[in-house]
């Protein structure tokens, strides 16, 4: 990789010598800083993309519930709240750790303190993941996974179908959206056992800490939406 | 002119050798070119689809292929220009190897990402020649459901997988060009010193941040529901058919911005270049482009107005879609204003220019006609649809695309082509649209619906003149890429500003180095001053 020493000290639009360039300093980028803003800016207009992409969904739910309020509210009783909840939590700590671990990157600490709030954002992520994987195999067992198998006892077995059909499709949507995070930090945790991260350069680290943060929030809109709305109706 | 004998010695093209330096290439300009090769197949075989469907028109009666084959064909045509030329053609092409350029960067924000899209671009593609290859799909570019999801027996989801993929590439060149305008700007180069081409870049790729996730979220549900069953669509599942058809259209009718939008910006630097003028009323061009993006997600219910959708969202819907109809008028009126008066010379980019202008005001001017709820009862599904929309998009965004192609070719190669066959192609271009297109207005009021492979006898004459058009066309676009390749071994060098056009791109060689630009320029007013404004006495 070429650096500044390799040419006589070129000059900058103030008429100072460049400092050497650092080495995670691509080509095409002034300085560390524009790379950094050019990272997270990136990383924020994906995050618009994604929240049009789980748009379409919501918009989805949103039409459905308002057509059948009580077969969606029948429906998502048999959501498993404490589950849900536990999830929540489990997120919203998972999301404490990631921004303690950009913390970490940002002020320098140690590696083992990067890969240590880093590995317990993977773990609360699999933990959710874990989770999810049981509430899906409690819906396959009792056939309410919408198909030619699926049975409903209740009133209203069409918007009940209909209902698990938008839970399937938006809790599955987050699920895919959660492997990808963890498949993130895995990588992130080993960049920084190698030492890249440091007050210098931890855009990887603040990049991936957004991803992680906006699926956090897609969940805080589907942990209500799909389990609590109607629930102190339940009578 | 200088007489120049000789390309720079060492420029992105010949910097590196081999296939892996092509297939693994960071650099804008080379990812532009493996984007000009693969766009310009899928127009070959989107194009041979629409000589299929012309064939079999040329009869009242279904006699050339079955009318599900015709189903098929039409299908393809769609599908393909649509999704794999028309949207990735200007801005993946021409705005990738122009956009860091005209903003002074050395490369987009994000290369590795730029190839990535590339490569997604590929597979998607290649999902959707597999469903065509293997028996095709029936559905119309479309995807209506239920149709899609529990009728249709063709080849639905691979084609849906197919458009979904593509879809990312569409956004991951749109972030690209939303960070670099944002953050890769040369020093001086504010907001209002950006080309127009670079504008209508920037509102082109807000409409693909924000509507390509909704058509692929959409086309996902389509292949979920046809897949596992669930009931999003389909009534037999407790589905709405119509809010597949509100979600298609959110994205689908913002997506013709994305096809005509860069024409736009093409537009306005041709006009400049070859009036020797600088714009009329710079920022009303620069932010009519913003206000199409943005009027552009509004108008999404004039597809629906025989669909069920209540009256007074009809209504809105009409009105606003009227309210497109200004922004788009102020570009044509200010390209005509900067004509005037203008040392117009008439090359090839030029005229591509003057047909735009021409081809697009009569296919925005028909589009008020359709946004009107009464008449649209009248030409819903018709021809005349089929008519307008050809109008905006082979008419104006193709006519664009190939007055860039020929504005930019000497930059992109270093070599000129035969500026007497460029202005053939371009009339007989100009000559078999209108001859196309224009009898599918008079068909399509007159009644003639669209997607059947058999019509009523009376109408056969259109037809006739329709095919007969097409063919014209087609001699018109194979003229430049025959040209075109010669060009690359035999034609003059071209030096680094054939037309004496101003800008950061035409101070560069040609073609340019790898790195664009040795020293990061200093920009210090806006492209295209040719003349001091007092002396040509308007402000």
């Amino acid at each position: 990789m070429p650096d500044g020493h390799a040419h006589a000290a070129p000059l900058d639009a103030h008429g100072h010598p460049h400092e050497p360039a650092h080495p995670k300093l691509q080509h095409h980028f002034d300085d560390m800083g524009q790379q950094a803003e050019a990272s997270t800016l990136g990383m924020w207009v994906f995050l618009v993309t994604e929240i049009l992409f789980f748009g379409g969904l919501f918009m989805c739910y949103l039409v459905y519930r308002w057509k059948s309020p009580s077969g969606f509210q029948e429906a998502s009783f048999e959501l498993n709240r404490v589950w849900g909840a536990t999830n929540t939590a489990v997120l919203i700590i998972s999301s404490l750790t990631m921004a303690l671990a950009v913390r970490a990157a940002q002020t320098s600490a140690k590696r083992g303190t990067q890969v240590f709030f880093l590995g317990l954002t993977m773990f609360f992520g699999l933990v959710f993941l874990g989770i999810k994987a049981i509430e899906y195999t409690d819906k396959f067992v009792h056939h309410h996974v919408p198909g030619p198998h699926f049975h409903w006892d209740g009133q209203y077995p069409k918007p009940a179908e209909q209902f698990y059909s938008l839970y399937f499709a938006m809790t599955g949507l987050h699920a895919v959206h959660m492997i990808v995070g963890v498949g993130i930090m895995a990588v992130i945790t080993w960049m920084a056992w190698r030492e890249t991260f440091d007050e210098d350069y931890y855009t990887p680290v603040e990049v991936a800490g957004l991803y992680w943060h906006f699926v956090d929030i897609v969940w805080i809109f589907l942990f209500p939406l799909l389990y609590l709305i109607g629930g102190h109706f339940k009578g | 002119m200088d007489t120049i004998t000789t390309a720079p010695t060492l420029n992105y093209l010949n910097s590196a050798h081999g296939l892996a330096s092509w297939l693994l290439t960071r650099d804008h300009k080379r990812i532009a070119l493996l984007y000009l090769v693969s766009v310009t197949a899928f127009f070959a075989i989107g194009g041979f689809f629409a000589m299929m469907i012309r064939l079999e028109l040329v009869t009242p009666a279904a006699d050339f292929v079955q009318p599900d084959t015709y189903n098929k064909l039409f299908t393809m045509h769609g599908v393909i220009m649509v999704f794999f030329f028309l949207i990735p053609s200007i801005p993946a092409v021409l705005g990738n190897f122009m956009l860091p350029i005209m903003v002074g960067a050395k490369d987009l924000a994000f290369p590795r990402i730029n190839l990535l899209s590339w490569y997604i671009y590929v597979l998607g593609g290649l999902f959707t020649l597999t469903a065509a290859v293997t028996g095709g799909v029936d559905t119309g570019w479309t995807f209506y459901a239920p149709y899609s999801t529990a009728s249709s027996n063709s080849h639905v989801i691979m084609a849906g997988v197919g458009v979904f993929i593509t879809g990312f590439s569409s956004i991951l060149t749109g972030l690209n060009f939303i960070v670099t305008v944002h953050r890769m700007r040369a020093p001086g180069l504010t907001w209002f010193r950006l080309p127009l081409f670079v504008w209508s870049h920037y509102a082109t790729s807000l409409i693909m941040i924000l509507g390509t996730p909704v058509i692929a979220i959409t086309v996902l549900l389509v292949a979920v529901e046809r897949g596992l069953h669930l009931g999003i669509f389909d009534p037999a599942l407790g589905g709405d058919p119509i809010l597949f058809q509100h979600l298609f259209w959110f994205y689908s009718h913002p997506a013709v911005y994305i096809m005509i939008l860069p024409a736009m910006g093409v537009t306005s630097e041709i006009v400049q270049a070859f009036a020797r003028k600088n714009i009329f009323g710079y920022a009303f061009v620069a932010f009519s482009s913003l206000a199409i993006a943005i009027i552009g997600f509004l108008v999404w219910g004039h597809h629906l107005f025989v669909s069920g959708q209540s009256t007074y969202a009809g209504l809105i819907f009409s009105i606003l879609s009227f309210l497109v109809a200004i922004p788009s008028a102020v570009k044509v009126f200010n390209w005509t204003a900067t004509i005037y008066k203008g040392a117009v010379s008439w090359d090839s980019p030029m005229l591509y220019a003057f047909g735009f202008v021409g081809l697009f005001t009569i296919g925005g001017l028909t589009g008020l006609f359709l946004a009107s709820m009464g008449l649209d009862v009248h030409v819903h599904d018709t021809y005349f649809i089929i008519a307008h929309f050809h109008y905006v998009m082979v008419g104006g965004a193709i006519m664009g695309y190939l007055g860039g192609l020929h504005y930019w070719w000497p930059k992109i190669t270093g070599r000129m082509y035969p500026e007497g066959w460029a202005k053939f192609a371009a009339l007989t271009v100009f000559v078999g649209f209108n001859l196309t297109f224009f009898p599918q207005f008079i068909v399509g009021y007159l009644g003639m619906p669209r997607r059947y492979a058999m019509y009523a006898p009376e109408f056969q004459v259109y037809n006739v003149m329709s095919s007969a058009g097409a063919s014209i066309l087609a001699v018109g676009y194979v003229i430049p890429l025959i040209y075109f390749i010669w060009s690359l071994k035999y034609a003059p060098l071209a030096g680094k500003d054939p037309w004496g056009a101003k800008g950061l791109e035409w101070e560069i060689p040609s073609p340019p180095p790898t790195e664009n630009f040795a020293v990061t320029p200093i920009v210090t007013e806006r492209t295209h001053q040719y003349a001091p404004s007092r002396e040509v006495g308007i402000a």
